[in-house]
């Protein structure tokens, strides 16, 4: 089986947190990775408390250990965090397979980027984004009780 | 070709994730909106309501499918990340490992827990 070649990557951290002069797409690119921390850092967590309804101990409920504003900000954040790297997700499965990048075209000067073929796709998911993070800020700040 | 299929399942998982994930996102943080699943009215987390989800085998079995799906996506993208550093290659062997048993052990203790919750509550909860 053929090696997978390594370079090395001189840059560390600094090579995918630091955007530089790179378009949109590759800020986008950052905060996917930084959300998606964050919501496995959550998740592990929430294994374990969740867990402890086998036990009859409900730390989410009113009265309970979570139910303090600064939890419930987090959980927005979260919640946040999740519209964004699903929507943006969402996104990179369609560039991945070809959709939305255009047709491949000769390579004539002045060259042409696929980036502004792929950023109305960019908009509308970051737009779907937004709507559901309103609708979700709308439950947080208690509007719906 | 290997890492070409680990990355093809992430893909998916992602999709499946976005599905189970969003569901369980609108039920739990629209729910004053929607007011799905929350058969006793209120709060979408109040013990009641959890204790009825827990009653429905759709939600057991979404629950371990959710489960093993996002950790599969969520430890491949860490270990994905970590990879990127250039590490030594007995060090990303151990990294991998390390990731797989966190991964299999958190799977259990989630189902072992989802399985349990579902035949207790069936059985009239507890607490």
């Amino acid at each position: 089986m053929a090696e997978i070649k390594r370079h090395d990557n001189r840059l560390g951290l600094w090579g995918w947190l630091g955007g530089g002069r790179w378009g949109l797409e590759r800020y986008a690119y950052i905060l996917h990775r930084v959300t998606g921390l964050g919501i496995l850092l959550y998740f592990l967590i929430h294994i374990f408390v969740t867990n402890l309804r086998f036990r009859g101990i409900y730390l989410w409920v009113e009265g309970s250990f979570f139910d303090k504003p600064i939890f419930k900000v987090g959980e927005y954040l979260v919640f946040v965090a999740f519209a964004y790297h699903a929507l943006n997700g969402i996104r990179l499965v369609l560039v991945e397979l070809g959709v939305a990048v255009g047709k491949p075209i000769e390579p004539v000067y002045p060259y042409k980027t696929s980036l502004t073929v792929q950023r109305p796709l960019l908009i509308v998911m970051m737009l779907l984004a937004a709507i559901v993070v309103a609708a979700g800020g709308y439950e947080f700040l208690g509007l719906t009780r | 070709m290997r890492e070409t299929r680990y990355w093809t399942w992430h893909m998916a998982a992602g999709v499946v994730i976005f599905f189970l994930l969003g569901l369980h996102m609108l039920i739990m943080h629209t729910g004053g909106i929607t007011g799905w699943f929350s058969p006793n009215g209120g709060s979408a987390v109040s013990k009641a309501n959890s204790l009825a989800r827990d009653r429905m085998l759709f939600f057991t079995v979404t629950y371990i499918l959710l489960l093993g799906t996002a950790l599969y996506h969520g430890l491949y993208g860490l270990r994905t990340i970590l990879f990127e550093l250039t590490l030594k290659p007995a060090v990303e062997k151990a990294i991998s490992l390390i990731l797989l048993i966190v991964g299999l052990g958190l799977f259990g203790l989630g189902t072992w827990a989802a399985v349990g919750t579902h035949a207790l509550a069936l059985a009239g909860g507890r607490g």
